[in-house]
């Protein structure tokens, strides 16, 4: 939990960055491989797809996603947005995570686009959508703010 | 489940919130989540670590996510407790701020009191901590709606 910098994770996302390869970063978090969430590359851009399984579910009777998986894509696109499209190799600390429930997340693929709003020195604040099948229709939003390891 | 009444015994009342856990919220279950104390209105679960849990594989550190649904879980229990029955309820929304970084090998507790439930709407607050209440590893705040008729 100090800040002992392994040398195989920051060379991993820089090479993923080249290659676009990103089951290799995905599947390296043992978080996100569990949870089946992927990076994907659609019509050129990059969202995150969480691929439904019967263990996501939160309630048996209603056959609704869980919050907390929701809060999880939400949260991991926003991670992998921040390691791939901005120059941060290690995994941004998350300080606060706002999520809104819009509307039940059914048993399907969900996606999810984040977005950067500010990126400091120290600090980036992004903003994450996430639906499943209209994009305009989106069952939950976060607003996250990260701590960015010292260069 | 529209009206499903808690029993009035505390031990009972809590096996039958247990039972929700296993054989209702299958992600609580993957997860091994496990309700361990009831108050009149607060629930206490716990999240044992698990190497599939780990969002940082450099400091061997748990994801957020799992925060999230251990949170969640513990607010929407917090909420049976204080109505005395299960209801269906959803999150509207649910903010955590995380105050220190998680000790990796440790289970987390997160304990949820419900410290307000009106006709339509349920406040709860949350901390989330590491055998130390009064040092929380996070702070939680959620809000969540009844959706019964």
């Amino acid at each position: 939990m100090s800040d002992t910098t392994t040398p195989s994770l920051a060379e991993l996302v820089r090479q993923v960055r080249k290659t676009r390869e990103y089951a290799r970063l995905t599947d390296a978090i043992p978080y996100t491989r569990f949870m089946g969430i992927g990076v994907e590359n659609l019509a050129g851009e990059m969202l995150c797809r969480m691929t439904y399984k019967p263990m996501l579910i939160g309630n048996s009777f209603l056959q609704a996603l869980h919050g907390g998986t929701l809060g999880a894509l939400l949260e991991s696109a926003a991670i992998f947005e921040l390691l791939l499209q901005t120059d941060t190799e290690r995994v941004p600390k998350v300080i606060s995570l706002t999520v809104d429930f819009l509307r039940s997340g059914k048993p399907q693929d969900t996606f999810a686009r984040a977005i950067i709003t500010r990126q400091g020195r120290r600090v980036a604040n992004v903003r994450v959508e996430a639906w499943q099948d209209d994009r305009a229709r989106p069952i939950a939003t976060a607003h996250a703010l990260f701590l960015l390891a010292e260069p | 489940m529209s009206d499903f009444s808690l029993p009035e015994d505390k031990a009972t009342r809590l096996e039958r919130c247990s039972l929700f856990y296993t054989d209702v919220v299958p992600h609580n279950h993957a997860l091994g989540l496990k309700l361990v104390d009831i108050g009149p209105a607060e629930a206490t679960v716990e999240l044992p670590y698990a190497d599939f849990l780990v969002g940082n594989p450099e400091t061997g550190v748990i994801a957020g996510g799992p925060v999230t649904t251990l949170v969640d879980a513990a607010c929407g229990t917090a909420i049976f407790l204080k109505l005395g029955r299960f209801l269906p309820i959803v999150t509207l929304d649910l903010r955590i701020d995380y105050l220190r970084p998680a000790r990796p090998g440790l289970p987390l507790t997160a304990v949820a009191e419900c410290y307000r439930a009106t006709r339509q709407v349920a406040f709860v607050r949350a901390i989330v901590h590491q055998g130390d209440k009064s040092n929380p590893v996070a702070s939680s705040q959620g809000t969540f709606m009844r959706t019964e008729e």
